[in-house]
């Protein structure tokens, strides 16, 4: 019969040496950058082909989004079905997401079937003519999608925050509306996707179990083009300066949608790394402080959640939860009751050992598997960070200090500096 | 929910031990060197399918009122996150599964969890105040406080009259849940939550040795419990069409037609699967491209059912492009259905459709969290082997087989209609 009461010994996850798989670097023939991560049992590949193609380099809302989707709806030689079939044959997967920076295309595919979907990767990123009634069955779809997503308070607390942090006209700000979408254009679409595109260096991470010769694919496929490096604008942030927001959207909603963010420096300032572990404690996982207080005390909500934005250029500092309509402002306030616990009160030393542990176990698992490998490396790359940030990342998480976390608390958990934002 | 994607389908053998203790608990062992983390995964034989129709929503409560302590461990996820882990659970109509994944150093930990939430809950009356509050918002959160987010719950019970598949696993009301009492909850558990009606799986770097003892020292001494069997009211086979029409402030015109389907452990169900993928599964699929692309009727549409063990719904649902008339999208989709049953899938678009189905196999099988709740449920449905044995019964399927069903499924006596229309 087991002693149930006294839990069986760990070993700390906070004693793990954790080392981040070193990433092969390769360049075609053209200067496009191939970054590889050879690992996994599965006989698997993603391929990603990252462009500068994102809104902040838009003169004009949704161009960047719309010319991203409409890349495999047709090409020169093909149309959407054709380009369809021949992906979905061979069991693949072609993806393609438009982020604030960068747009994507992204490739999975049984390693076997390879040779045969570099061709329409090819096709589609030098010859897509972005055909008139794709976009307007595009436009037709993405409006109503859009009406049905405006009734989701969600939804429209997610736009809002942004904007209060950002500005509406920043990349990280702006968002769509049945207007833009009218006001899109061919020629402009076609002009973008000529610059960011056709003309445009890419970078490409390849994961997975990655044959003999791939490289050698790769540079037949794509070392000919022009690859042209472009960089970024940099767009300025206009805060709003109103801090309190409450929206009525739905007359019968039964829940708010609760946001509350600050601006926060990017990952190149010394305050993100530790503030990590600030944000673990203070809503970043279950065992969390709000989950804890919030969730599993008062039944407030189904889930509460903060969290530092991956953002390039600025990042944000923040809280989220759909909470009932009747307990919104009292679940305000206790997330001001646990940013002053923080502020005021060191956390103890069992917590932050459990927190540590909890975060070192997670990256444990998260350095599992090639294409979690690659995703973890990719983030460095566009942070413009090396290894070095992971390893003091590991070392934050092991040694930063109670003392150190109430002083960081001090410095950027105060309400005054906290949008606020209701949508019902 | 399981969908298709949770069945995993294997075409690499897994190999895998199994051992029953004298309690009736079944043990499998799936070692795996390449992860430094190990799984537990333990899954319980109740689904939102054993609930009594005036306590609905008890099998999903108990998602929650797992982790609120159980006889000897007044917390579950403290011990938890302290040895580096996370924890989740989820629950279908037919069964509910639990999975831990944590550094396999503290594989013990797990084992001390598990088995004390197996011996017994703490059934606080906090606990149960607080989760009940939580799974009010959570219902609210996902199906009242959503456009269309009612929409299952009125198909249900459209299509299901006496069999329990009626209603979803978050309950069929509020009130289910809001009523609930400790007494209810206590016995629930007793009926179900036994050693005889569960299935440990333990996968990652772990060896079937120690795990036989792990398994012996912590789970060998909870009582067996009673082996659950099951009576459920089979449903009668439909004769005629039945229809209903809903509106509500939504944006859009919504159609869902669902027609009833073979089981999951029925001969046919590999055809019937691969002729939903056929009609809607993918940018290349006949209905996205005949009745999205080709006539734009519809702003979006899918062709799906959920596996689920007992005969299922093969569901087509779609939101109406505006301006068009529910008879005109009906009718056209019904020229696709004919010709599914008139006219066989050629060679290509079968194999398509296999391809589909092997790479979505290979790409569920790189995380050892998959593979481990995979074998609990084949375990669960028949026996772990017939894992193994999935890839070729989708191989064998003929296009006559896949008309067949279409012939034997798409018959109007057997379908049922939902018109969500939104009010003016």
């Amino acid at each position: 019969m087991p002693n149930r009461t006294q839990p069986p010994p760990i070993v700390d996850a906070v004693a793990y040496q954790l080392t981040l798989r070193p990433l092969e670097r390769a360049t075609l023939d053209n200067g496009i950058p191939v970054y590889m991560m050879n690992a996994g049992a599965e006989d698997v590949l993603q391929l990603e082909w990252l462009y500068p193609a994102g809104n902040s380099f838009e003169s004009q809302n949704l161009v960047a989004a719309t010319a991203n989707f409409l890349l495999r709806n047709g090409t020169r030689t093909k149309n959407a079905l054709q380009i369809n079939e021949a992906v979905d044959y061979f069991g693949a997967y072609l993806n393609r997401s438009c982020y604030n920076e960068q747009a994507s295309l992204v490739l999975h595919c049984m390693t076997k079937h390879i040779d045969s979907l570099l061709p329409i990767v090819r096709e589609v990123v030098t010859e897509s003519v972005l055909p008139e009634d794709e976009l307007q069955l595009y436009c037709q779809n993405m409006k109503q999608r859009l009406e049905v997503n405006l009734r989701k308070a969600d939804f429209v607390a997610g736009r809002l925050i942004d904007t209060y942090l950002f500005g509406v006209d920043h990349p990280y700000g702006k968002f769509s509306s049945a207007e833009a979408f009218d006001a899109l254009d061919r020629s402009t679409l076609l002009r973008f996707y000529e610059t960011h595109y056709q003309q445009a260096q890419p970078m490409l991470f390849v994961a997975g179990k990655i044959p003999a010769g791939l490289l050698d694919q790769l540079n037949r496929f794509f070392g000919d083009l022009p690859a042209t490096p472009l960089n970024c604008p940099i767009h300025a942030i206009v805060p709003a300066s109103t801090k309190k927001y409450r929206i009525d959207n739905d007359k019968q909603g039964m829940q708010g949608a609760i946001r509350m963010a600050r601006l926060f420096p990017n990952r190149h300032h010394p305050d993100f790394i530790p503030a990590q572990l600030l944000n673990a404690v203070l809503g970043g996982f279950f065992g969390s402080r709000l989950m804890s207080n919030i969730r599993e005390d008062k039944g407030y909500t189904y889930g509460i959640h903060s969290y530092l934005m991956n953002l390039q250029q600025q990042s944000a500092w923040m809280i989220s939860t759909e909470a009932g309509k009747e307990v919104t402002e009292a679940t305000i306030t206790e997330v001001y009751r646990e940013m002053e616990r923080l502020r005021n009160e060191p956390v103890g030393e069992e917590e932050l050992l459990l927190v540590r542990n909890y975060m070192m176990g997670g990256l444990l698992g998260d350095l599992d598997g090639p294409f979690q490998l690659m995703g973890r490396w990719k983030n460095l790359i566009l942070h413009g960070v090396d290894e070095g940030y992971f390893y003091k990342t590991i070392d934050t998480i092991k040694h930063f200090s109670a003392a150190n976390l109430q002083e960081l608390a001090q410095r950027y958990l105060r309400p005054e500096d906290f949008y606020e934002l209701v949508v019902i | 929910m399981l969908t298709k994607g949770g069945l995993t389908l294997l075409f690499t053998m897994i190999q895998f031990d199994r051992f029953t203790l004298s309690n009736g608990l079944r043990v499998l062992v799936h070692p795996d060197s390449a992860t430094p983390m190990a799984v537990v995964n333990v899954l319980y034989n109740v689904g939102a399918r054993d609930e009594d129709p005036s306590h609905t929503g008890f099998a999903h409560l108990f998602e929650h009122l797992m982790f609120g302590g159980s006889v000897n461990i007044p917390e579950y996820d403290e011990p938890l996150q302290m040895a580096g882990g996370e924890n989740n659970a989820y629950t279908t109509n037919d069964l509910t599964n639990y999975y831990i994944q944590l550094p396999a150093d503290n594989l013990e930990t797990a084992f001390w969890l598990e088995s004390d939430r197996m011996l017994s809950l703490a059934f606080s009356e906090k606990s149960l105040a607080t989760q009940r509050k939580v799974v009010c918002e959570e219902f609210k959160e996902n199906y009242l406080n959503k456009p269309y987010g009612d929409s299952w719950h009125k198909m249900r019970e459209l299509a299901y009259q006496v069999h329990p598949y009626r209603w979803m696993t978050i309950g069929k009301e509020l009130s289910h849940i809001e009523k609930a009492t400790v007494q209810q909850v206590r016995s629930f558990f007793y009926k179900h939550y036994t050693p005889c009606n569960a299935i440990l799986v333990v996968a990652g770097a772990v060896d079937t040795e120690r795990v036989k003892q792990l398994a012996e020292k912590w789970f060998g001494d909870i009582p067996s419990g009673t082996l659950y069997e099951r009576n459920l009211p089979v449903e009668p086979v439909q004769t005629a069409a039945r229809q209903l029409t809903v509106k509500a402030p939504v944006p859009l015109d919504m159609f869902c037609k669902t027609w009833h389907m073979v089981g999951r452990k029925d001969r046919a169900y590999h055809a019937v699967d691969l002729l939903t993928d056929i009609l809607g599964s993918g940018a290349s699929s006949r209905l996205y491209h005949a009745l999205v692309k080709e006539q734009p009727l519809f702003s979006s549409i899918d062709c799906y059912h959920f596996g689920s063990n007992d005969p299922g719904l093969l569901t087509i649902e779609g939101k109406l492009v505006k301006g068009v008339s529910m008879e005109k999208a009906e009718a056209a989709l019904q020229v696709q259905l004919q010709k599914v049953i008139e006219e066989k899938v050629t060679d290509n678009e079968l194999q398509k459709v296999k391809n589909k189905t092997e790479s979505m196999i290979a790409f569920e099988d790189m995380s050892v969290m998959s593979r481990a709740s995979s074998l609990a449920y084949y375990e669960w449905l028949v026996d772990a082997t017939e894992m193994n044995q999935e890839l070729g019964k989708y191989e064998a399927v003929s296009s006559a087989s896949i008309r067949e069903q279409a012939r034997s499924i798409f018959r109007e006596e057997n379908s049922n209609t939902l018109y969500y229309l939104a009010s003016k």
